[in-house]
Protein backbone atom coordinates (compact mmCIF):
# COMPACT_ATOMS: atom_id res chain seq x y z
CA UNK A 1 0.00 0.00 0.00
CA UNK A 2 1.62 3.66 -1.31
CA UNK A 3 0.64 6.44 1.44
CA UNK A 4 0.99 10.18 0.36
CA UNK A 5 0.04 12.60 3.04
CA UNK A 6 0.37 16.49 3.09
CA UNK A 7 0.61 17.75 6.67
CA UNK A 8 2.22 20.98 7.26
CA UNK A 9 5.30 20.83 9.54
CA UNK A 10 4.58 23.86 11.51
CA UNK A 11 2.15 25.49 12.80
CA UNK A 12 0.59 27.94 15.55
CA UNK A 13 -0.92 27.12 18.68
CA UNK A 14 -4.92 27.29 17.37
CA UNK A 15 -4.25 27.43 13.88
CA UNK A 16 -6.67 25.89 11.11
CA UNK A 17 -4.72 23.18 9.34
CA UNK A 18 -5.38 21.64 6.30
CA UNK A 19 -4.23 17.54 6.42
CA UNK A 20 -4.39 16.04 2.83
CA UNK A 21 -3.99 12.01 2.52
CA UNK A 22 -4.11 9.34 -0.61
CA UNK A 23 -3.50 5.47 -0.15
CA UNK A 24 -3.43 3.21 -3.01
CA UNK A 25 -6.63 1.17 -3.14
CA UNK A 26 -8.38 -0.68 -5.25
CA UNK A 27 -11.60 -0.59 -3.64
CA UNK A 28 -13.37 -3.30 -5.90
CA UNK A 29 -17.15 -2.88 -5.30
CA UNK A 30 -17.95 -6.59 -4.77
CA UNK A 31 -20.49 -5.65 -8.28
CA UNK A 32 -18.70 -6.13 -10.83
CA UNK A 33 -18.16 -9.40 -12.92
CA UNK A 34 -15.11 -10.79 -14.85
CA UNK A 35 -14.57 -11.98 -18.13
CA UNK A 36 -16.50 -15.78 -17.61
CA UNK A 37 -19.39 -13.68 -15.64
CA UNK A 38 -18.09 -14.18 -12.13
CA UNK A 39 -18.74 -11.61 -9.40
CA UNK A 40 -15.42 -9.98 -8.15
CA UNK A 41 -15.38 -10.20 -4.72
CA UNK A 42 -15.32 -7.00 -2.51
CA UNK A 43 -12.18 -5.77 -1.40
CA UNK A 44 -12.38 -2.52 0.25
CA UNK A 45 -11.04 -0.05 3.04
CA UNK A 46 -13.76 0.33 5.49
CA UNK A 47 -12.13 3.13 7.71
CA UNK A 48 -9.87 5.39 8.29
CA UNK A 49 -9.36 7.81 11.16
CA UNK A 50 -6.75 10.10 12.61
CA UNK A 51 -5.48 10.29 15.89
CA UNK A 52 -3.73 13.44 17.43
CA UNK A 53 -2.61 13.85 20.81
CA UNK A 54 -4.97 10.69 21.82
CA UNK A 55 -7.81 11.60 20.23
CA UNK A 56 -9.47 10.40 17.35
CA UNK A 57 -9.71 14.01 15.62
CA UNK A 58 -11.01 12.84 12.66
CA UNK A 59 -12.98 9.62 11.16
CA UNK A 60 -14.69 8.48 8.13
CA UNK A 61 -16.31 4.95 7.15
CA UNK A 62 -15.47 3.87 3.34
CA UNK A 63 -18.63 2.08 1.23
CA UNK A 64 -18.19 0.13 -1.96
CA UNK A 65 -19.17 3.42 -4.25
CA UNK A 66 -15.95 5.04 -2.86
CA UNK A 67 -13.50 5.35 -6.06
CA UNK A 68 -10.06 3.70 -6.07
CA UNK A 69 -7.63 5.01 -4.02
CA UNK A 70 -9.50 7.06 -1.94
CA UNK A 71 -8.74 11.08 -1.21
CA UNK A 72 -9.45 12.29 2.05
CA UNK A 73 -8.87 15.55 2.87
CA UNK A 74 -10.38 17.62 6.08
CA UNK A 75 -8.92 20.57 8.62
CA UNK A 76 -8.35 20.29 12.57
CA UNK A 77 -6.77 22.76 15.21
CA UNK A 78 -2.76 22.63 15.87
CA UNK A 79 -2.53 21.72 19.55
CA UNK A 80 0.45 20.31 20.73
CA UNK A 81 3.82 19.51 18.43
CA UNK A 82 3.97 15.51 18.29
CA UNK A 83 2.79 12.74 15.50
CA UNK A 84 -0.63 12.55 13.77
CA UNK A 85 -1.51 8.71 13.20
CA UNK A 86 -3.45 8.08 9.76
CA UNK A 87 -5.21 4.32 10.17
CA UNK A 88 -7.06 3.19 7.66
CA UNK A 89 -8.38 -0.73 8.07
CA UNK A 90 -9.85 -2.79 5.26
CA UNK A 91 -13.03 -5.42 5.51
CA UNK A 92 -10.62 -8.05 6.91
CA UNK A 93 -9.01 -5.86 9.50
CA UNK A 94 -6.11 -5.68 8.03
CA UNK A 95 -4.37 -1.89 9.37
CA UNK A 96 -2.11 0.71 6.99
CA UNK A 97 -0.34 3.14 9.20
CA UNK A 98 1.23 5.83 8.80
CA UNK A 99 2.45 9.17 10.95
CA UNK A 100 3.59 12.68 10.29
CA UNK A 101 4.84 14.88 12.60
CA UNK A 102 4.04 18.38 13.47
CA UNK A 103 5.60 21.48 15.29
CA UNK A 104 3.38 24.29 17.27
CA UNK A 105 4.67 26.75 19.01
CA UNK B 1 -21.88 16.53 -38.91
CA UNK B 2 -21.79 14.21 -36.05
CA UNK B 3 -19.12 11.97 -35.77
CA UNK B 4 -20.95 8.95 -36.27
CA UNK B 5 -22.00 10.39 -39.79
CA UNK B 6 -18.16 11.05 -40.76
CA UNK B 7 -17.80 7.71 -39.75
CA UNK B 8 -20.50 6.20 -41.91
CA UNK B 9 -19.99 8.41 -44.94
CA UNK B 10 -16.08 6.86 -44.62
CA UNK B 11 -17.21 3.53 -44.68
CA UNK B 12 -19.56 4.61 -47.58
CA UNK B 13 -16.26 6.53 -49.70
CA UNK B 14 -14.01 3.86 -48.77
CA UNK B 15 -12.01 4.42 -52.37
CA UNK B 16 -11.91 7.84 -51.93
CA UNK B 17 -10.55 7.72 -48.12
CA UNK B 18 -7.65 5.11 -49.38
CA UNK B 19 -6.57 7.32 -52.03
CA UNK B 20 -6.30 10.24 -49.40
CA UNK B 21 -4.35 8.32 -46.89
CA UNK B 22 -1.96 7.00 -49.73
CA UNK B 23 -0.94 10.76 -50.38
CA UNK B 24 -0.78 11.36 -46.21
CA UNK B 25 1.39 7.77 -45.95
CA UNK B 26 4.10 8.97 -48.37
CA UNK B 27 5.64 11.65 -46.05
CA UNK B 28 7.32 11.44 -43.41
CA UNK B 29 9.13 15.13 -42.90
CA UNK B 30 5.81 16.77 -42.68
CA UNK B 31 3.07 16.55 -39.78
CA UNK B 32 -0.23 16.39 -40.67
CA UNK B 33 -1.30 18.32 -37.85
CA UNK B 34 0.23 22.21 -38.03
CA UNK B 35 2.34 23.00 -34.77
CA UNK B 36 -0.16 25.93 -34.05
CA UNK B 37 -3.07 23.53 -33.79
CA UNK B 38 -0.68 20.67 -31.75
CA UNK B 39 -3.10 20.16 -28.43
CA UNK B 40 -1.85 17.62 -25.35
CA UNK B 41 -4.99 15.18 -24.15
CA UNK B 42 -5.02 17.43 -21.44
CA UNK B 43 -6.60 20.02 -23.15
CA UNK B 44 -9.52 17.73 -23.87
CA UNK B 45 -9.87 17.21 -20.60
CA UNK B 46 -12.81 18.63 -18.38
CA UNK B 47 -11.48 21.44 -15.84
CA UNK B 48 -11.87 18.97 -12.99
CA UNK B 49 -9.90 16.46 -14.50
CA UNK B 50 -7.34 19.39 -15.28
CA UNK B 51 -7.15 20.12 -11.82
CA UNK B 52 -6.59 16.67 -11.07
CA UNK B 53 -3.43 16.86 -12.84
CA UNK B 54 -1.73 19.61 -12.38
CA UNK B 55 -2.23 18.93 -8.59
CA UNK B 56 1.32 16.72 -7.57
CA UNK B 57 -0.17 15.73 -4.06
CA UNK B 58 -4.06 15.05 -5.34
CA UNK B 59 -3.12 13.16 -8.61
CA UNK B 60 -3.32 9.72 -8.22
CA UNK B 61 -1.09 8.56 -10.50
CA UNK B 62 1.95 9.88 -8.09
CA UNK B 63 0.99 6.51 -6.04
CA UNK B 64 2.69 4.80 -8.74
CA UNK B 65 5.50 7.81 -9.12
CA UNK B 66 6.33 7.47 -5.37
CA UNK B 67 6.46 3.46 -5.71
CA UNK B 68 8.67 3.12 -8.39
CA UNK B 69 11.14 5.48 -6.59
CA UNK B 70 11.58 3.26 -4.08
CA UNK B 71 11.89 0.31 -5.87
CA UNK B 72 14.81 2.49 -8.28
CA UNK B 73 16.92 2.28 -4.67
CA UNK B 74 16.06 -1.02 -3.59
CA UNK B 75 18.56 -3.94 -4.61
CA UNK B 76 17.11 -6.51 -6.88
CA UNK B 77 18.73 -9.53 -8.63
CA UNK B 78 21.56 -11.79 -8.14
CA UNK B 79 24.08 -8.94 -8.54
CA UNK B 80 22.53 -7.50 -5.67
CA UNK B 81 22.17 -4.04 -7.36
CA UNK B 82 19.56 -1.19 -6.99
CA UNK B 83 19.26 1.07 -9.93
CA UNK B 84 20.76 3.33 -7.91
CA UNK B 85 23.91 1.75 -7.84
CA UNK B 86 24.64 2.92 -11.35
CA UNK B 87 21.92 5.50 -12.30
CA UNK B 88 22.36 8.95 -9.80
CA UNK B 89 21.80 12.39 -10.85
CA UNK B 90 25.08 13.09 -11.89
CA UNK B 91 25.93 9.40 -13.03
CA UNK B 92 24.14 8.17 -15.92
CA UNK B 93 21.22 10.08 -14.69
CA UNK B 94 17.69 9.28 -16.21
CA UNK B 95 16.41 12.95 -16.21
CA UNK B 96 15.29 13.55 -19.77
CA UNK B 97 15.86 9.22 -20.76
CA UNK B 98 12.43 8.44 -21.38
CA UNK B 99 11.84 11.53 -23.57
CA UNK B 100 14.47 9.77 -26.33
CA UNK B 101 12.57 6.78 -26.28
CA UNK B 102 11.51 4.36 -28.20
CA UNK B 103 15.11 4.35 -28.98
CA UNK B 104 17.62 1.07 -30.41
CA UNK B 105 19.76 -0.79 -28.00
CA UNK B 106 22.97 -0.89 -29.28
CA UNK B 107 23.70 -4.64 -28.10
CA UNK B 108 20.68 -6.06 -29.84
CA UNK B 109 19.48 -3.82 -32.51
CA UNK B 110 15.84 -3.56 -30.86
CA UNK B 111 14.03 -0.73 -31.12
CA UNK B 112 12.83 -0.83 -27.35
CA UNK B 113 10.78 1.76 -25.47
CA UNK B 114 11.02 2.25 -21.75
CA UNK B 115 9.37 -0.28 -20.09
CA UNK B 116 11.59 -2.73 -22.45
CA UNK B 117 14.70 -0.68 -21.40
CA UNK B 118 14.05 -0.91 -17.67
CA UNK B 119 13.32 -4.54 -18.09
CA UNK B 120 16.91 -4.87 -20.34
CA UNK B 121 18.52 -3.40 -17.06
CA UNK B 122 16.89 -5.70 -14.86
CA UNK B 123 18.20 -8.94 -16.90
CA UNK B 124 21.64 -7.24 -18.08
CA UNK B 125 22.55 -5.07 -14.66
CA UNK B 126 21.11 -6.85 -11.92
CA UNK B 127 20.23 -10.26 -13.45
CA UNK B 128 16.41 -10.04 -12.22
CA UNK B 129 13.58 -11.65 -13.64
CA UNK B 130 11.54 -8.97 -16.40
CA UNK B 131 8.65 -7.38 -14.22
CA UNK B 132 5.66 -8.70 -16.33
CA UNK B 133 4.19 -5.92 -18.55
CA UNK B 134 1.31 -4.12 -16.75
CA UNK B 135 2.46 -5.51 -13.80
CA UNK B 136 2.27 -2.82 -10.80
CA UNK B 137 6.16 -2.72 -9.88
CA UNK B 138 7.04 -1.96 -13.77
CA UNK B 139 3.93 0.68 -13.96
CA UNK B 140 5.38 1.99 -11.19
CA UNK B 141 9.07 2.37 -12.88
CA UNK B 142 8.06 3.26 -15.90
CA UNK B 143 5.98 6.16 -14.02
CA UNK B 144 8.77 7.31 -11.98
CA UNK B 145 11.39 6.99 -14.96
CA UNK B 146 8.77 8.62 -17.21
CA UNK B 147 8.34 11.49 -14.70
CA UNK B 148 11.91 12.39 -14.65
CA UNK B 149 11.34 13.84 -17.98
CA UNK B 150 8.30 15.28 -17.33
CA UNK B 151 8.34 19.10 -19.22
CA UNK B 152 10.55 18.04 -21.72
CA UNK B 153 9.43 17.66 -25.22
CA UNK B 154 10.21 13.85 -27.42
CA UNK B 155 13.61 14.00 -29.46
CA UNK B 156 13.60 10.18 -30.26
CA UNK B 157 15.68 9.63 -33.27
CA UNK B 158 13.80 8.79 -36.36
CA UNK B 159 16.98 8.19 -38.89
CA UNK B 160 19.43 5.52 -39.17
CA UNK B 161 18.96 2.49 -37.31
CA UNK B 162 15.46 3.72 -36.18
CA UNK B 163 13.99 4.71 -39.57
CA UNK B 164 12.75 1.17 -40.61
CA UNK B 165 10.80 1.22 -37.84
CA UNK B 166 9.67 4.92 -37.92
CA UNK B 167 8.41 3.43 -41.74
CA UNK B 168 6.42 0.44 -40.10
CA UNK B 169 4.88 2.69 -37.19
CA UNK B 170 3.27 5.12 -39.66
CA UNK B 171 1.94 2.83 -42.25
CA UNK B 172 0.13 1.10 -38.57
CA UNK B 173 -0.82 5.06 -37.88
CA UNK B 174 -2.62 5.23 -41.43
CA UNK B 175 -3.60 1.23 -41.48
CA UNK B 176 -7.35 0.95 -41.40
CA UNK B 177 -8.39 -2.26 -39.25
CA UNK B 178 -11.22 -3.69 -37.25
CA UNK B 179 -14.55 -4.32 -37.95
CA UNK B 180 -15.28 -0.55 -38.57
CA UNK B 181 -12.43 -0.58 -40.95
CA UNK B 182 -10.88 2.51 -39.46
CA UNK B 183 -7.49 3.81 -38.87
CA UNK B 184 -5.98 6.21 -36.46
CA UNK B 185 -5.71 9.23 -38.25
CA UNK B 186 -9.55 8.99 -39.07
CA UNK B 187 -9.98 9.76 -35.42
CA UNK B 188 -7.48 12.14 -34.19
CA UNK B 189 -6.59 13.83 -37.20
CA UNK B 190 -9.98 14.05 -38.96
CA UNK B 191 -12.27 14.42 -35.92
CA UNK B 192 -9.79 15.82 -32.62
CA UNK B 193 -12.50 18.33 -31.39
CA UNK B 194 -15.54 15.92 -31.58
CA UNK B 195 -17.58 14.32 -29.10
CA UNK B 196 -17.37 10.41 -29.54
CA UNK B 197 -19.68 9.04 -27.42
CA UNK B 198 -18.57 10.61 -23.68
CA UNK B 199 -15.16 10.97 -25.02
CA UNK B 200 -13.79 14.25 -26.77
CA UNK B 201 -11.58 13.06 -29.09
CA UNK B 202 -8.24 13.93 -28.84
CA UNK B 203 -5.30 14.10 -31.05
CA UNK B 204 -4.14 10.90 -29.65
CA UNK B 205 -0.29 12.05 -28.35
CA UNK B 206 1.63 9.42 -25.84
CA UNK B 207 2.97 12.05 -24.17
CA UNK B 208 0.84 11.55 -20.51
CA UNK B 209 1.44 7.58 -20.10
CA UNK B 210 1.40 6.24 -18.04
CA UNK B 211 -1.84 7.62 -17.24
CA UNK B 212 -4.28 7.38 -14.74
CA UNK B 213 -7.38 6.94 -16.01
CA UNK B 214 -10.65 6.76 -14.18
CA UNK B 215 -12.44 4.03 -16.36
CA UNK B 216 -9.41 1.99 -15.38
CA UNK B 217 -9.26 3.04 -11.86
CA UNK B 218 -5.86 3.18 -11.94
CA UNK B 219 -2.87 3.66 -13.78
CA UNK B 220 -2.07 2.43 -17.09
CA UNK B 221 0.44 2.25 -20.06
CA UNK B 222 0.43 3.43 -23.44
CA UNK B 223 0.21 -0.19 -24.86
CA UNK B 224 -2.95 -0.89 -22.62
CA UNK B 225 -4.31 2.88 -24.17
CA UNK B 226 -3.94 1.40 -28.11
CA UNK B 227 -5.09 -1.66 -27.31
CA UNK B 228 -8.42 0.01 -26.18
CA UNK B 229 -7.86 2.21 -29.64
CA UNK B 230 -7.57 -1.24 -31.48
CA UNK B 231 -10.56 -2.77 -29.77
CA UNK B 232 -12.54 0.36 -30.54
CA UNK B 233 -12.41 -0.30 -34.08
CA UNK B 234 -13.57 -3.72 -33.20
CA UNK B 235 -9.97 -5.42 -34.11
CA UNK B 236 -7.86 -7.73 -32.59
CA UNK B 237 -5.65 -5.33 -30.05
CA UNK B 238 -1.73 -6.78 -30.39
CA UNK B 239 -0.11 -8.24 -27.01
CA UNK B 240 1.36 -5.56 -25.26
CA UNK B 241 4.99 -5.26 -25.64
CA UNK B 242 4.36 -6.21 -29.23
CA UNK B 243 7.13 -4.31 -31.82
CA UNK B 244 4.38 -3.31 -33.73
CA UNK B 245 3.06 -1.11 -31.01
CA UNK B 246 6.63 -0.39 -30.37
CA UNK B 247 7.28 1.15 -33.64
CA UNK B 248 4.21 2.90 -33.76
CA UNK B 249 5.19 4.77 -30.19
CA UNK B 250 7.94 5.86 -32.30
CA UNK B 251 6.02 7.66 -34.97
CA UNK B 252 3.55 8.91 -31.96
CA UNK B 253 6.66 10.60 -30.24
CA UNK B 254 7.58 12.29 -33.11
CA UNK B 255 4.11 13.45 -34.38
CA UNK B 256 3.69 14.59 -30.91
CA UNK B 257 6.45 17.00 -32.13
CA UNK B 258 7.22 20.10 -29.55
CA UNK B 259 4.75 18.72 -26.86
CA UNK B 260 6.11 18.09 -23.78
CA UNK B 261 6.01 14.77 -21.47
CA UNK B 262 3.31 14.96 -18.67
CA UNK B 263 3.65 11.61 -16.66
CA UNK B 264 1.63 11.06 -14.41
CA UNK B 265 -1.23 12.68 -16.57
CA UNK B 266 -4.86 12.12 -15.65
CA UNK B 267 -7.71 11.01 -18.16
CA UNK B 268 -11.02 10.05 -18.16
C1 LIG C 1 -12.90 5.32 -33.37
C2 LIG C 1 -12.01 6.39 -33.00
C3 LIG C 1 -10.58 6.04 -32.61
C4 LIG C 1 -9.65 5.43 -33.40
C5 LIG C 1 -9.79 4.88 -34.80
C6 LIG C 1 -8.43 5.43 -32.60
N1 LIG C 1 -8.64 6.01 -31.40
FE1 LIG C 1 -7.22 6.58 -30.08
N2 LIG C 1 -8.63 7.29 -28.86
C7 LIG C 1 -9.97 7.32 -29.12
C8 LIG C 1 -10.68 7.86 -27.97
C9 LIG C 1 -12.18 8.03 -27.85
C10 LIG C 1 -9.69 8.16 -27.01
C11 LIG C 1 -9.90 8.77 -25.61
C12 LIG C 1 -10.13 10.26 -25.74
C13 LIG C 1 -8.99 10.92 -26.44
O1 LIG C 1 -7.95 11.20 -25.80
O2 LIG C 1 -9.07 11.08 -27.68
C14 LIG C 1 -8.42 7.83 -27.61
C15 LIG C 1 -7.20 8.04 -27.00
C16 LIG C 1 -5.98 7.80 -27.58
C17 LIG C 1 -4.70 8.12 -26.99
C18 LIG C 1 -4.47 8.74 -25.63
C19 LIG C 1 -4.51 10.25 -25.68
C20 LIG C 1 -4.34 10.86 -24.34
O3 LIG C 1 -3.88 12.01 -24.29
O4 LIG C 1 -4.62 10.23 -23.31
C21 LIG C 1 -3.74 7.71 -27.86
C22 LIG C 1 -2.25 7.81 -27.67
C23 LIG C 1 -4.42 7.14 -29.00
N3 LIG C 1 -5.78 7.23 -28.81
C24 LIG C 1 -3.79 6.60 -30.10
C25 LIG C 1 -4.45 5.95 -31.12
C26 LIG C 1 -3.77 5.22 -32.16
C27 LIG C 1 -2.27 5.09 -32.30
C28 LIG C 1 -4.74 4.70 -32.96
C29 LIG C 1 -4.59 3.76 -34.15
C30 LIG C 1 -3.98 2.47 -33.81
C31 LIG C 1 -6.02 5.15 -32.43
N4 LIG C 1 -5.81 5.87 -31.31
C32 LIG C 1 -7.25 4.90 -33.04
C33 LIG C 1 -10.59 6.96 -30.29
C34 LIG C 1 -9.95 6.38 -31.36
C1 LIG D 1 25.00 -2.26 -13.25
C2 LIG D 1 24.56 -0.97 -13.67
C3 LIG D 1 23.07 -0.73 -13.97
C4 LIG D 1 21.98 -1.04 -13.19
C5 LIG D 1 21.95 -1.76 -11.86
C6 LIG D 1 20.84 -0.48 -13.87
N1 LIG D 1 21.22 0.11 -15.04
FE1 LIG D 1 20.05 1.17 -16.30
N2 LIG D 1 21.59 1.39 -17.57
C7 LIG D 1 22.87 0.91 -17.38
C8 LIG D 1 23.63 1.04 -18.61
C9 LIG D 1 25.07 0.61 -18.80
C10 LIG D 1 22.77 1.64 -19.56
C11 LIG D 1 23.03 1.91 -21.05
C12 LIG D 1 22.43 0.82 -21.87
C13 LIG D 1 23.15 -0.50 -21.69
O1 LIG D 1 24.36 -0.56 -22.01
O2 LIG D 1 22.52 -1.45 -21.19
C14 LIG D 1 21.50 1.86 -18.86
C15 LIG D 1 20.40 2.48 -19.42
C16 LIG D 1 19.24 2.79 -18.73
C17 LIG D 1 18.19 3.66 -19.21
C18 LIG D 1 18.20 4.40 -20.52
C19 LIG D 1 19.03 5.64 -20.39
C20 LIG D 1 19.11 6.38 -21.69
O3 LIG D 1 19.52 7.54 -21.64
O4 LIG D 1 18.80 5.82 -22.75
C21 LIG D 1 17.20 3.67 -18.26
C22 LIG D 1 15.89 4.44 -18.31
C23 LIG D 1 17.64 2.80 -17.20
N3 LIG D 1 18.88 2.30 -17.50
C24 LIG D 1 16.89 2.51 -16.08
C25 LIG D 1 17.28 1.58 -15.12
C26 LIG D 1 16.41 1.09 -14.08
C27 LIG D 1 14.95 1.48 -13.87
C28 LIG D 1 17.15 0.21 -13.33
C29 LIG D 1 16.70 -0.62 -12.14
C30 LIG D 1 15.61 -1.54 -12.42
C31 LIG D 1 18.50 0.18 -13.91
N4 LIG D 1 18.52 0.99 -15.00
C32 LIG D 1 19.54 -0.57 -13.41
C33 LIG D 1 23.35 0.40 -16.20
C34 LIG D 1 22.58 -0.03 -15.14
Amino acid sequence: MTVRLSVPQSAKRGDVIEIKTLISHQMESGFRRDAFGEVIPRDILKEFRCVYDGQTVFRAELFPAISANPFITFHTVATVSGELEFVWTDQNGVVTRETASIEVT
Amino acid sequence: MTLRAVIASLIGAGVLVFTITGVVAQSPTERAIDDADLKSGYDFQSEDTRALQDDDFANPGFLWVDKGAALFSEKAGKNDRACTTCHTDTVRSIKGAAARYPSVDEKTGQLINIEQRINLCRERHQQAEPLSYESEDLLAMTAYVAHQSRGQPFNAKTDGTAQSHFEAGRDYYYARKGQMNLACHHCHEWNWGQMLRGDRLSQGHGNGYPAYRFEWQTIGSLHRRLRNCDKGVRAEPLPFGAQEYVDLELYLAWRASRLTLETPSVRR
